[in-house]
């Protein structure tokens, strides 16, 4: 295969960004004239093989090994570098996860191939897909040069293809396997856990106003608290105020924390960093307040402030709170 | 245990830069530089670990122009004890697999238990080059650690899953960590600390010294990302600001 989607485990189902992954491998496949194999490893490889095997793609490969049950770098590593020697695609797509962030460069380093991660974009030129991400804080960003033709190892970020335009197919599942020794495995995990329950499910929440580090002083964050309570709004917020203690971390929106779409993000003082907008962007009304005229965020309102929100957000409360009346 | 924090200078995050006229970087003058972000939440963890264990030594490396001294001297004044200083002018590698493996190459006689990096640099914003590190060094990795625990010849390390998951897991060492902001509360440096950091070693080597590679890839054509949205741009006085945000919401979103 020209192009290989590596699949991540969601309990026993593709994770939707593996799905995103092999959207653009179609599409990308399509453009270029590439074909498409798709890799299930882990614990539910052939759960993830028999999902996959209805998608238009030339093969599925069905990778089971003992070490590879429970996720670590090093097994995961280990399995994916051999897979790509031996099949030798041009190019290994995955979706940009954190099990990716964790793994991946690793494998690029074993292979000393290229990993061009969070992948926002691509254009053809000479009939080669040439892939873009962003930089400097999301505020630019840039096409990236190979030294040479292939293979190379992509990751996108979420939502750069849409798992709605897969096409569906038939294809046929082939087992493959690895040779991993167990002294190479030097990483025991623990079961995963969720920190904090309690807080509102703000991915049920219809308007979010959102604080960001703009907000200044934890003092602050009460004139933003009387706007939602104007609003009927939940309160929500990026990283760097749940890391300051300001706020407690089940606020917090973006890869970290919580994915959401309202009717209306209304974001104070937010610059608009990746890990922020990957959880918000899919948001129908986007409002941003930031007195930076290039925090990234402008980007993807719908409409935006370039000005204080310490001095607009008081007086919007006010005039909301007269329109309810 | 001796740990190497590996520390990067990035452009000030309240910077406004522009694209250099050959699209491969940014204009640099007047632009104000400060130690990158989780870097510095890598050394405080650096700092508290060297602390908890009562020995060994906190080693700063860094690559960059003679500007970075400035981040250099910011970390040694905190209390790590040395540093090196890989000299390396404009135009800058921008391939994580090349910039790791110059590092790796620099450190790799020195016995480190630990390496800890930043989870991801704000110029270049790859955050692989601290695992790639590992993997060329033998070490195991993590990546966005969000808490540590050294135990005897290992490391219990808390990795940060999607969504509000955690997962803690227990690492051989030498192990190379990518630390995430928020874990710790980095410490100002003291005067004290200011004025023993004058004295302390700083090795200076250059790029061509440490046999570096060549990049696997390269950022070829930097520019502004190009809005696909429409986004209506609301100006004038705090009051036709907050009339115009009120018509939105009621008549547009109709928030009710």
């Amino acid at each position: 295969m020209d192009i290989l989607v590596v699949l991540e485990d969601k309990s026993g189902n593709i994770h939707r960004m593996s799905q995103e992954a092999i959207a653009g491998a179609q599409q990308i496949g399509g453009e270029c004239g590439l074909s498409i194999g798709v890799l299930a490893l882990g614990e539910n490889a052939p759960a993830l093989a028999e999902q996959a095997s209805q998608y238009a793609v030339e093969e599925i490969l069905s990778l089971e090994n003992k070490y590879l049950f429970n996720y670590t770098a090093d097994g995961f590593a280990a399995a994916v570098a051999q897979v790509v020697s031996s099949e030798n695609p041009k190019y290994v797509f995955f979706g940009h996860t954190y099990q990716i962030r964790d793994y991946v460069p690793r494998v690029s380093a074993k292979l000393k191939r290229p990993f061009l991660n969070d992948i926002v974009s691509y254009s053809v030129q000479g009939g080669k897909p040439v892939f873009s991400k962003q930089a400097f804080n999301a505020k630019l960003v840039t096409a990236l040069q190979l030294i040479d033709d292939s293979p190379c190892i992509v990751s996108f970020q979420s939502a750069a293809f849409s798992s709605d335009t897969i096409q569906s197919g038939l294809a046929s599942v082939r087992s493959v396997t690895v040779n991993i020794d167990a002294g190479s495995i030097k990483t025991v995990p623990e079961d995963p856990f969720q920190e904090t329950a309690g807080g509102v499910d703000l991915s049920s929440a219809d308007l979010i106003v959102s604080i960001g580090r703009g907000i200044s002083k934890e003092e602050n964050i009460s004139i933003a608290q009387e706007l939602a309570k104007a609003m009927g709004a939940e309160i929500a917020s990026s990283r760097p105020v749940v890391d300051s203690g300001w706020l407690p971390p089940h606020h917090q929106v973006g890869s970290s924390g919580q994915t959401v779409a309202p009717k209306l993000y209304l974001a104070l003082g937010i610059s608009g960093a990746i890990q922020h907008v990957v959880g918000m962007k899919g948001s129908k009304n986007i409002v941003v307040i930031n007195k930076d005229p290039d925090a990234p965020l402008f980007e993807i309102a719908d409409y935006g402030v370039v000005g204080d929100l310490l001095e607009i957000v008081p007086k919007l409360t006010e005039a909301i709170q007269a329109f309810k009346n | 245990m001796n740990i190497c924090v590996l520390v990067k200078q990035v452009p000030g995050s309240e910077a406004h830069f522009s694209v250099s006229a050959d699209g491969l970087w940014i204009q640099e003058t007047e632009l104000p530089f400060e130690m990158n972000e989780s870097d510095n939440y890598a050394l405080e963890e650096a700092l508290q670990i060297r602390e908890q264990k009562g020995t060994g030594e906190v080693v700063i490396v860094s690559l960059g122009p003679d500007r970075c001294q400035k981040a250099i001297r910011e970390a040694l004044a905190k209390g790590a004890d040395r540093a090196i200083h890989i000299k390396e002018d404009a135009p800058y590698n921008t391939d994580p697999y090349a910039i790791a493996s110059a590092l790796a190459n620099t450190i790799k006689d020195e016995g480190f238990n630990l390496v800890l990096s930043g989870l991801q640099s704000d110029d270049l914003g790859f955050g692989q080059t601290g695992v790639i590190l590992g993997e060329l060094l033998g070490m195991t990795t993590a990546t966005l650690v969000v808490g540590t625990e050294v135990l005897d010849g290992k490391i219990r390390v808390k990795r940060e899953l999607e969504a509000g998951w955690f997962q803690w897991q227990t690492m051989d060492l030498p192990a190379s960590l990518a630390i995430q902001s928020g874990l710790n509360t980095p410490r100002y440096p003291t005067l004290k600390g200011i004025m023993t950091a004058k004295k302390k070693e700083i090795k200076e080597l250059s790029f061509a010294d440490i046999c570096a590679v060549d990049e696997l890839q390269s950022f070829n054509g930097l520019s502004v990302q190009h809005a696909e949205k429409q986004t209506e741009m609301i100006a004038g006085t705090v009051d036709q600001i907050v009339a115009r945000l009120v018509d939105i919401l009621k008549n547009e979103i109709r928030i009710n």
